[in-house]
């Protein structure tokens, strides 16, 4: 099965270097805090595969900054098989879903890497009625590069990066960066 | 004043060998070979760069008629036979009801009136094929029946078989035997070996037929009289016949044109056109009766034509019927895949069979005063089988597609053309 | 790809695939609504020509968790009516826009034939003796998850010494166990009377042994087939006594049996006979998680032939 977007990254570049991608990081755990007044009833779900290094991270960033509040069970999310546009990405047989057992009542916190159409966040909250019912679901994501195409919006934004549509914005915890494909 | 034709340019073998000559026909008769200039008013069929031999006569071909004329008819099926260079056919007793009276023979007799090709039929050894009592063969042989047969199955039980041939001994015909021992054969639906195990088919052993050979060998030692084997398909049958003839046996056998071309491995796809009894069989099968036919082991080719309505051949492999055409594509094949010479290839198709099964019109020295029917054989003309084509009524060839090279061009049938370029004339 | 009719057609490559891709149905399965919208807007249909309640029921699961449209069709008995056969039910069928067929039926090569007559993807369900493709990746993939807990990324039996015991010649299970277990490198040794093995079997990657006692302690796996009563009739075995002495899995076999070593058994079992009733209680018994992994395999299958949007290219 194919790469996701068939071809190889080519930065133009670079947009957010590894100290403002960790500084960005810290200051969406102060805002999940802020807003949540703690971390009870929180669940942290990153969306595979650019949104799982970002979740973990996160977890422990919430961990530094709260000591005394409850440990944020973490988990991964896989879409594909509730995307509607499937057959444009092809499933990962690596890209895992493994979520703690129960999210009933909870807060979900979904993090990924780039907000884009919005899809992408439509399929994971179709997946999560798959496995109970969230009190709320709250949407981080390290950047939201525009376009979009459903009703979505982020609570916790790294940063707003207007792109053209042939773009591709390519995100680590190392730096934020921005380029284009090629065969 | 009875019409003559000319059969123009070919080249004449015959079983006294080859020469260039034209060919006139007067009536149903012979009357002139050599050059000839074609008189006023004559018919003028052209043999440029052809061969023209004695028909073709097949001692093995299913015409369905009584009873099953959905697959076929005489006249369907003489019409492929003509189509296929055929003068001549002997047509299998398994109809419904079977050819096991004087009253069946007269009807299908009756029916060949009207043929494009002479129209034998066999009669069975047995009431009904059940292979029971013995059938009326003197009754039949009356009528001018001289090959009896159960084909469709081969006579099980040792005791009657051996009665049959003593009471067909003073009558001068032949007992024909499908060899296949139906304990052993176990109803399977191809040939038991790797392809048969890979598919998950139930599968017949070569030691089906070869039983029934030996059997039917040890039977002529003991009584006497004239056998032949019918579609002989297994390395082991062909060196048993080798030996039989050694010894001086009166026995004879037949190959048809798909066991010396075709083997297990094409039921594959589960197309049940492939489905045959006897079942094809192995390559080195297929290179034994390759190698019979060529040292004379293998007496004639037959073409056990054997049609199937469309339906009943697209049912599951091991429900549907075993049985494929070949009247129209015998020759046309074994002319593109056996290296064979020419004069051997007729002789088991015309000269051999004709003599083995008293068709005293057929298969001889085309000379002045033979009966004329003749076929006309362009040995490169190119063409694709296809079973929708066909005159049959059926389509079940196993050769669906292939481009063969080598075809009848004209059928003489009594001094009749009934396939003029290679075209049914009625 | 657009049928599985043999477990070959998958090639190797694409046997350790779907052993990984059927990691994700098993993840489905263990969710509190075990259901994704993949397959929302196509309709599968089971074309069942001989009964198979739990085969059938299995399909009609694994296409309705992927949001599926279902269809079941299944001859009453063996008959079908007179006129009406098997190719008049399939282009039906067909007509009536169906985009997958499972087809079952009791003569080999059917769903060859279907995959002629229709559009639509054709699986085979089980085809006479021949094949029974998915039960065979099932299979294989409950050993990979008795072993491994998952198939995980690069799933693989090698070095598993498996044997296959009773009816070869008559079992499509068999044909398709072999078939997938030595796609991922296990070694196989079919285990039966020689009238109970194919006419041939030189071509198989596969050892053959007639004697149960002497190979079992060689044995890391030991699947069983079922035995069926028509084999007395057709003189291939003296008496069902005669066959679990010689190749059941007798409590007193079943002691013998190291604790590592996993027991399968495709269903419905015969006990007393192929198995003894202990043996259910043995540690390595994977026999209901079979059941269990059909429905995740079956998933896998589906989602591969009609969702995935993976094209042959």
């Amino acid at each position: 099965m194919a790469p996701p977007y068939g071809g190889v990254f080519v930065e133009r570049i670079q947009v957010m270097d590894a100290d403002q991608v960790s500084r960005a990081l810290t200051r969406i755990a102060h805002e999940v805090l802020e807003r949540n007044k703690g971390t009870d009833g929180l669940v942290v779900v990153g969306l595979q595969t650019g949104g799982v290094p970002l979740a973990r991270r996160l977890v422990e960033l919430l961990a530094e900054h709260a000591p005394d509040e409850p440990e944020v069970p973490v988990g991964v999310l896989d879409v594909a098989l509730h995307r509607d546009d499937i057959g444009l990405r092809p499933v990962l047989p690596e890209a895992v879903t493994d979520l703690p057992d129960d999210i009933d009542g909870a807060i979900v916190v979904l993090v990924d890497d780039v907000l884009f159409t919005g899809r992408t966040i439509r399929a994971a909250l179709d997946a999560l009625t798959s496995f109970g019912r969230p009190r709320a679901v709250q949407l981080a994501v390290m950047v939201d590069r525009g376009h979009r195409e459903l009703p979505i919006r982020p609570d916790y934004v790294g940063k707003n990066l207007p792109t053209r549509r042939d773009e591709v914005v390519d995100v680590s915890l190392t730096a934020v960066r921005l380029g284009e494909m090629r065969k | 004043m009875p019409d003559v034709l000319v059969i123009r340019g070919g080249e004449v073998v015959d079983p006294n060998g080859r020469h260039r000559a034209d060919v006139v026909v007067e009536g149903d008769t012979v009357v002139a070979v050599g050059p000839a200039e074609p008189p006023a008013g004559a018919r003028v069929l052209d043999a440029g760069g052809c061969i023209v031999s004695p028909g073709l006569v097949d001692l093995h071909a299913h015409l369905r008629q009584p009873g099953r004329e959905e697959a076929e008819t005489v006249e369907s099926g003489s019409r492929g036979a003509a189509l296929g260079g055929f003068t001549a056919v002997c047509a299998m007793p398994n109809t419904t009801p079977a050819i096991d009276s004087a009253s069946v023979v007269r009807d299908v007799i009756e029916l060949g009136r009207t043929a494009l090709c002479e129209v034998r039929p066999a009669g069975a050894i047995t009431m009904d094929r059940a292979g029971d009592r013995l059938a009326p063969m003197a009754e039949m042989a009356a009528l001018g029946v001289t090959w009896f047969t159960d084909d469709g199955d081969g006579v099980q039980d040792n005791g009657l078989m051996r009665r049959a041939l003593e009471y067909a001994r003073p009558l001068g015909v032949t007992l024909a035997q499908h060899c296949e021992d139906a304990a052993l054969a176990g109803g399977g639906a191809m040939h038991e070996g790797e392809w048969s195990a890979r598919l998950g088919l139930s599968g017949q052993p070569r030691e089906a037929e070869e039983v029934m050979v030996m059997r039917d060998l040890a039977l002529c030692r003991m009584v006497g009289g004239r056998v032949h084997f019918q579609h002989l398909s297994t390395a082991g049958s062909v060196e048993l016949v080798r030996r039989a003839r050694a010894e001086g046996l009166p026995v004879s056998c037949e190959v048809t044109a798909h066991h010396l071309t075709l083997t297990d491995a094409t039921c594959a796809g589960y197309d049940p056109v492939f489905k045959v009894n006897p079942p094809l069989r192995t390559d080195d099968d297929v290179a034994a009766v390759r190698c019979g036919l060529a040292d004379g082991t293998i007496d004639a080719i037959a073409t056990d034509h054997a049609p199937h309505a469309p339906e009943s051949k697209e049912l599951p492999f091991d429900e549907a019927p075993p049985g494929m055409l070949g009247l129209e594509t015998a020759l046309a094949v074994l002319l593109t895949e056996l290296d064979l010479p020419i004069e051997r290839l007729l002789e088991a198709m015309s000269w051999r069979p004709a003599r083995l099964g008293g068709f005293d019109r057929h298969g001889g020295a085309v000379e002045p005063g033979a009966p004329a029917n003749l076929c006309v054989i362009d040995p490169a003309a190119t063409w694709v089988v296809d079973g929708a084509a066909m005159a049959s009524r059926s389509r079940n060839t196993p050769y669906q597609g292939r481009r063969l090279t080598g075809r009848v061009r004209h059928t003489v049938f009594e001094g009749e053309p009934v396939v003029v370029d290679a075209e049914a004339c009625r | 790809m657009k049928h599985l009719l043999a477990v070959d057609d998958l090639g190797s490559d694409g046997v350790t695939e779907l052993m990984t891709l059927t990691d994700r149905f098993v993840e489905v399965g263990e969710r509190s609504i075990p259901k994704v919208p993949a397959l929302r807007g196509r309709t599968v249909a089971t074309v069942f020509f001989e009964s198979s309640t739990r085969t059938r029921l299995s399909f009609e699961a694994a296409a309705k968790r992927l949001s599926a449209d279902t269809m079941s069709f299944s001859a009453a008995g063996s008959s079908l009516s007179k006129g009406e056969s098997v190719r008049d039910t399939v282009e039906t069928l067909g007509a009536m826009g169906v985009d997958l067929m499972v087809v079952r039926h009791g003569s080999a090569g059917v769903p060859w034939q279907v995959a002629q007559w229709v559009d639509a993807s054709v699986v085979n369900g089980g085809d006479g003796w021949h094949e029974h493709p998915t039960q065979g990746l099932l299979d294989a993939y409950t050993l990979l998850q008795a072993r491994f807990e998952r198939a995980g990324d690069h799933p693989s039996l090698a070095g598993e010494r498996i044997g296959l015991v009773g009816d070869i010649k008559h079992s499509r299970v068999a044909r398709s166990d072999v078939a997938a277990f030595t796609a991922l490198g296990a070694e196989v040794t079919l285990v039966a009377p020689p009238t109970l093995l194919p006419p041939s079997t030189t071509a198989w990657p596969v050892e053959v042994a007639h004697d149960l006692d002497e190979v079992l302690p060689k044995l890391d796996v030991v699947a069983l087939l079922r035995i069926q009563q028509e084999r007395m009739r057709e003189a291939l075995l003296p008496s069902m006594r005669e066959y679990t002495l010689r190749y059941g899995l007798t409590a007193e076999r079943l002691r013998r049996l190291d604790e590592h070593v996993i027991v399968m058994h495709p269903g419905p079992v015969n006990r007393g006979v192929e198995l003894d009733a202990e043996v259910m209680d043995h540690p390595g018994t994977v026999i209901t998680r079979q059941v269990t992994n059909g429905v995740a395999v079956r998933m896998a299958v589906l989602f591969l032939l009609l969702g995935s949007g993976i094209t042959d290219a």
